[in-house]
């Protein structure tokens, strides 16, 4: 009658992460939020903050006689000015408009400015319009010198916001991916039936976080591999110790899922927890912007979040080649809240 | 030496802050029979089986499992017995074939999924999302989790309510299967055909005690009728209950909403004599029905309720 154990196909861990796998790919909505949702996101970022090439700034020449196309003509060819030639009241219209930054109109047997000196960019437009107008009357500058531009992957918004998503979708895969299954599963008295077999508890959460792990892989795949293809967002850093802090978060995330979904009976209970942990860290942990612009008093709180350590060191692994060496502070953070939270839940687990 | 008895409970109790819901039981199950609890909703029967079944703890008195005690044995307990509780909703997005497979994988000795997936009549389904089953094909899901660990003792837990008379019979004939492999089972209904169809004994279970146990026919002998008569006079009209009690062969007449109920040993002899009564006291009979006594009956002597809520 009994037969015995076959294959490792029929082990209890290997089913139970089948099951993980299983109610992931015949939900097609999970896949879009934790797939495609952070490389639209990345996507749009990087198309709107994308880097352009220089303005030119537009300035306005009134022309006087022939003698002023010269230096119309030295004006169009300098580096930064857009020109518009326009007669005297068109140009103190286009002026006032801020369709122009700087009017240059010749006057007093010299050339007279107009611009607003609060502009910024009217006050470059006057530096290079003078320049070249000076340079036009036969000035030569006394030293010589020359100019490298320098474009620096990294330094772009779309570089500062990667590492940001990445972390964020960690945190939001992990916590909204276990919290509602667990939760769900205890709603339908499943647990309760689960618990009733002699099923391991460990394995039951076990696998969950395994199955975590190997959605991982892909998460941080397509999202990393997008940006990089899309943006050319740099990875500096060595490529395995970024790896290696991608699974440490997502056991931490997963961890924090286990403990929120540690009590709650309803899916109602468990969203509103997962809001009141996930809300502050997107606000302050420094996804889209700097961290460093909230106040002083508040920064020892916000170094101690978990998604402000695990942005932080990715950032730095990734903009700025960091090591493990360099990032001690934020490692220790991570691993805290992963043992911390994991032990927690494991106390207050409500198995029926 | 004998096999252990399959359940022992003695004097156990269990409350919920202010609610008594089991209140000094005792129940013995023997080996190979299929013991009923029946009783009325809130009787404590899913309290009882659930600390029967490990998963609630009694405030006191004693459980034996198979000769096994909760909090010593609780591996081996797990792996010998089968369970279906009240209410659990499977998974609805993997196939019956996945779910029973997945419990199999739990035991260490058990049958293989695709043959108990056969027994409960899903071979048709095996492939068919849980969430796409009608009421009864899920509560022949429930059936084959309990089953597929091939277990010692079943624990099911309301298998047939809500559903329609046919998928009742369906899952009575899976129950009789198990039973007739010489296995135990404790099951709860507040079906009374159910359990007269399926127990060998019953439990009739009211406020977290037993108030009466026995073979389905000892509980309806001991009513000392055959039959139970009902009938309702036209409004108004008053009876005399005494001289409805003095005519023989009648036992102690009761009235609820209008309808008077007595219980019968030879129903040719005590109809001509009532209508007589009746007729005497000049009262219009508006209803009359009879039938055999069932244990609905014992139920409603020993309470003065019925089972189910109407
Ligand atoms: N977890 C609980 N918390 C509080 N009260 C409970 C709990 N479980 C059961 N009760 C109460 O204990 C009593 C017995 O409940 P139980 O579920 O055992 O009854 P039952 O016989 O199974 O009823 P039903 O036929 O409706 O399933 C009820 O009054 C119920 O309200
Ligand atoms: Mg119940």
């Amino acid at each position: 009658m009994g037969s015995e154990r076959r294959s490792w196909r029929d082990h209890p861990l290997v089913q139970l992460t089948l099951v993980r796998y299983r109610e992931f790919y015949r939900e097609p909505e999970a896949i879009f939020w934790v797939f495609l949702f952070p490389v639209l996101l990345t996507a749009g970022l990087g198309i709107a903050f994308r880097s352009r090439p220089p303005e030119r700034t537009p300035v306005a020449l009134v022309l006087r006689g022939a003698e002023d196309s010269a230096l119309a003509r030295r004006l169009a060819a300098a580096d930064g000015l857009k020109l518009r030639l326009l007669s005297d009241s068109a140009a103190a219209q286009a002026l006032r408009t801020g369709d122009v930054a700087l009017v240059a109109a010749p006057g007093g047997g010299g050339i007279e400015y107009r611009y607003d000196p609060e502009r910024p960019d009217a006050r470059t437009a006057r530096l290079l319009v003078d320049a070249a107008v000076q340079r036009a009357a036969g000035r030569t500058d006394p030293v010589a010198t020359s100019e490298r531009p320098v474009r620096e992957a990294g330094a772009r918004y779309v570089d500062f916001v990667v590492p940001g998503l990445l972390g964020m979708n960690l945190m939001g895969s992990g916590i909204w991916g276990i919290g509602f299954a667990v939760v769900d599963a205890r709603r339908k008295h499943l647990l309760k039936r689960l618990v009733a077999t002699p099923m391991s508890r460990a394995q039951y959460l076990a696998s969950f976080v395994l199955s975590r792990l190997t959605f991982l892989i892909l998460e941080v795949l397509v999202l990393l591999g997008f940006a990089v293809l899309a943006f050319g967002v740099p990875v500096r850093g060595s490529l395995l110790f970024l790896g290696a802090i991608c699974l440490v978060s997502a056991l931490t995330f997963a961890s924090l899922g286990l403990l929120i979904a540690a009590r709650p009976r309803t899916v109602e209970g468990v969203s509103g927890l997962m809001n009141v942990v996930m809300l502050p860290m997107w606000i302050l942990s420094g996804v889209f912007f700097s961290s460093a612009r909230f106040p002083d008093a508040v920064q020892p709180l916000i170094r101690a979040l978990p998604l402000t350590a695990v942005i932080d060191a990715l950032r730095a692994t990734m903009l700025r080649g960091a090591g493990p060496g360099q990032l001690l502070p934020e490692l220790a953070v991570i691993a805290i809240w992963l043992v911390g939270s994991f032990l927690l839940a494991m106390r207050l687990f409500r198995w029926r | 030496m004998p096999a252990a008895a399959p359940l022992v409970l003695r004097q156990l109790r269990k409350s919920y802050g202010d609610v008594i819901a089991v209140d000094g039981l005792d129940l013995d199950v023997r080996p190979g029979e299929c013991f009923g609890l029946l009783g009325p909703n809130g009787a404590g029967k899913t309290t009882t089986i659930e600390i029967c079944e490990g998963l609630t703890a009694p405030d006191s008195g004693e459980v034996e499992v198979l000769g096994r005690r909760w909090g010593r044995h609780d591996r081996e307990l797990r792996e010998l017995l089968g369970i279906s509780l009240q209410e659990t909703q499977f998974s609805e997005k993997l196939t019956v074939g996945e779910t029973v497979g997945l419990f199999r994988s739990f035991y260490a000795r058990g049958s293989d999924a695709d043959r108990v997936i056969d027994l409960v009549q899903l071979g048709e389904k095996a492939r068919a999302r849980v969430g796409q089953l009608s009421g009864g094909q899920r509560q022949r899901l429930a059936l084959a989790c309990a089953l597929v660990g091939d277990p010692e003792l079943l624990f099911l837990d309301e298998p047939t309510t809500g559903l329609d008379p046919q998928s009742r019979r369906q899952l009575w004939e899976l129950i009789e299967r198990f039973r007739a492999g010489g296995r135990s089972i404790l099951l709860t209904t507040h079906y009374m055909d159910e359990a007269e169809r399926l127990c060998d004994r019953v439990a009739i279970v009211d406020h977290g005690r037993v108030i009466a146990e026995g073979t389905p026919r000892e509980l309806i002998a001991s009513l000392g009728a055959e039959h139970v008569l009902e009938f309702a006079v036209a409004d108004g009209e008053r009876l005399d209950a005494d001289a409805l009690a003095a005519v023989p062969g009648i036992g102690q007449p009761s009235r609820r909403d209008g309808t008077w109920r007595l219980q019968v040993a030879e129903l040719h002899q005590a109809m001509p004599a009532l209508l007589g009564e009746l007729r005497r006291q000049g009262a219009q009979l508006a209803e009359l029905r009879t039938h055999s006594a069932t244990l609905e009956d014992v139920f409603v002597t020993l309470t003065g309720r019925q089972l189910r809520g109407e």
